[in-house]
């Protein structure tokens, strides 16, 4: 995230997909959100050695992608960014848990390593999660999903200014900091003498822009109260997209689907 | 820094969930009840900018590396420590939407670990103590520095606290606190030393911009009692809900062992398998969220989901006590330094 370029290509390629249409686009946002939540929830219940009966999670982001036309590589390519940090901490396991496991005829794997790839499978489908949800919903969505159940408008303005400054202030930083390494040949970043007043020249220049949007704000009729627009209400088939889903999630919980397939393809019965 | 979901059990993700609504919901409060419009504005823009200066490199004196500014110090001193706490909030969210930086589900844990330390803790009880006595250069160093050090390495202790309690790694407490602390003191020391740079020269530049946010934002008159015990029941009553969705299968290790020798455990052929066993046991702490149970012949396979376990919900409970335990502590070390600050001021 350290690139200005790249993290406003980022945001902008996300919102693109946000502005797409499609039967997955038109689903309330709240229902949206929801939806992910019961995810995510399901997706981290499932214990560390459960490896086989998480995978048909795999089901929700593919569905979801396909019907909403998200592209697969760059969403991929995001989720992998992302996954350095659970490697390192997942790393730890085969060293520390060295008990066998799975005992097949030419190798024996540690609970470590089946754990390990576990909380790969979690953070794959958790990162994917949250990438497909505001990819299909977008920002401005979310925040007025967050209103309809009645989250403080303080801070639902408060994050869609943030959101809609990123663009601006992560333009501005990256022009301060092109400019600085021009004059500064040689340097990887900026020099200690210089980090205070860098950086301060940029927060003062944001503290008076946050001043000139306020005036602004105030010359439109700001009184404190942030209009989302109209949200189209909660339908019968948003009710049911949320609950087709919780109940897959469950099911897909409770029951080792492809344990089952695997008995059903061995012939074995429990 | 960032907690991810796959880190995290139901439990523990949905109890700092909570605790951290509580915090976002007092803060709201607080700032709407200084009915200060301008301030909206100024919280999203500076947000906007503390994500724009987290992309800033800034080398390291000495060394050929660099680092960055995480901001949650910046945002309190700049803001107060209410809109701070907010701002970061809203920093988060969008890093864990847009960048996959920190999960959903864990962005509790992550408001909590980069905002509450920094803004309810190391702000009143250090910035604010050591400022207290007038701005200057060296004082504005000195509480910057040590305010950010200080917030990082809570910051840093309650992931290690967050992870271990969610059950998910098998690193022991100790190697992990190792691993953890050190590295959060050299990213603190480049947080702090940012920090106090940036404030020292807007303090010279436009020092009103700091003296402002200072002025009228005293922990002093918060109650601060209620708002604890708030967070308790509130934490208490998750942990327990959510430990229900903690997995009700037998311990996952058990389990495969039925699936794939018939037995539940192992017949350990003695040495270094017992060792290791015995150490493990030793190491993970509430595994499966649930009490160490007498092994049964049967194996369990009646348990419905999400079953309401005793066990399960009283280790969850235990996830809860004791993150807020460490909390309770620091609130106590707050009224100590309060009280022993009237006491001299008399």
């Amino acid at each position: 995230m350290s690139n200005p370029a790249e993290s406003l290509y980022n945001i902008r390629i996300l919102d693109e997909f946000a502005d797409k249409k499609s039967i997955i686009h038109d689903v309330h946002p709240l229902m949206k959100v929801l939806t992910t939540g019961a995810y995510l929830l399901v997706t981290v219940s499932f214990s560390n050695y459960e490896l086989s009966g998480m995978l048909p999670l795999i089901f929700y982001p593919v569905i979801i992608m396909t019907l909403a036309d998200i592209p697969m590589v760059p969403v991929f390519k995001r989720v992998l960014l992302a996954l350095p940090l659970i490697i390192g901490i997942g790393l730890f396991n085969p060293i520390y848990d060295k008990s066998p496991m799975l005992v097949l005829p030419w190798i024996t794997i540690s609970g470590g390593w089946v754990s390990f790839f576990a909380i790969l499978i979690k953070g794959f489908l958790t990162i994917l999660a949250a990438l497909i949800l505001i990819a299909t919903t977008g920002m401005t969505r979310i925040a007025s999903a967050l209103r309809t159940i009645r989250i403080p408008g303080v801070f639902i303005i408060q994050l869609l200014l943030t959101y809609r400054y990123i663009a601006v202030l992560v333009e501005e930083a990256g022009r301060v900091v092109r400019a600085y390494s021009l004059r500064s040949a040689g340097e990887k970043g900026i020099k200690f003498r210089d980090w205070g007043s860098l950086t301060g020249h940029l927060l003062i220049r944001s503290i008076e822009r946050a001043q000139r949007v306020y005036r602004s704000m105030c010359c439109r009729g700001f009184t404190g109260e942030y209009h989302t627009g109209r949200e189209k209400g909660i339908g019968i088939g948003d009710i049911l997209y949320f609950a087709g889903w919780s109940l897959s999630f469950v099911i897909i919980r409770y029951f080792n689907i492809p344990e089952m397939i695997g008995w059903v393809m061995m012939g074995v019965r429990r | 820094m960032h907690m991810a979901d796959a880190l995290l059990s139901p439990a523990v993700g949905g109890t700092m969930w909570a605790v951290t609504a509580g915090v976002a919901a007092y803060s709201i409060k607080k700032v709407q009840n200084e009915l200060d419009e301008q301030k909206i504005p100024l919280m999203g823009v500076v947000g906007a900018f503390v994500f724009a200066a987290q992309m800033i490199n800034f080398t390291i004196p000495g060394t050929g590396s660099s680092g960055h500014l995480g901001g949650g110090m910046l945002l309190a001193i700049l803001l107060g420590p209410y809109a701070g706490f907010l701002t970061m909030a809203s920093v988060l969210v969008i890093q864990a939407l847009f960048f996959a930086d920190g999960g959903l589900l864990a962005l509790g844990c992550n408001i909590f670990n980069l905002g509450f330390y920094t803004c309810f803790i190391a702000y009143p009880l250090i910035y604010k103590l050591i400022i207290r006595k007038g701005y200057s250069t060296g004082r504005i160093f000195a509480g910057s520095l040590l305010a950010a050090i200080v917030g990082l390495q809570l910051g840093a202790f309650s992931v290690v606290l967050e992870t271990l309690f969610s059950g998910i790694t098998e690193l022991p407490f100790s190697t992990f606190v190792l691993l953890m602390q050190p590295i959060h003191l050299a990213i603190g020391l480049v947080e702090g030393l940012v920090t106090a740079a940036v404030v020292a020269f807007i303090w010279k530049a436009r020092p009103e911009i700091i003296e402002k946010a200072a002025s009228g934002e005293k922990l002093g008159g918060l109650p601060l009692k209620k708002v604890l015990a708030g967070l308790a029941i509130v934490a208490i009553i998750t942990g327990g809900v959510f430990s229900w969705f903690a997995s009700t299968y037998p311990d996952g290790l058990e389990w495969s062992m039925l699936n794939t020798s018939g037995k539940e455990e192992l017949e350990a052929p003695d040495g270094i398998h017992q060792t290791l066993a015995s150490i493990q046991e030793k190491i993970a702490f509430l595994p499966d969220y649930s009490f160490k149970k007498v092994s049964t012949d049967a194996p369990e396979t009646e348990e419905a989901w999400p079953a309401v376990n005793a066990g399960t919900s009283v280790s969850g409970l235990i996830g809860g006590a004791m993150t807020l335990l460490l909390a309770a502590i620091t609130g106590l070390i707050i009224r100590s330094i309060k009280k022993r600050e009237k006491a001299s001021a008399v």
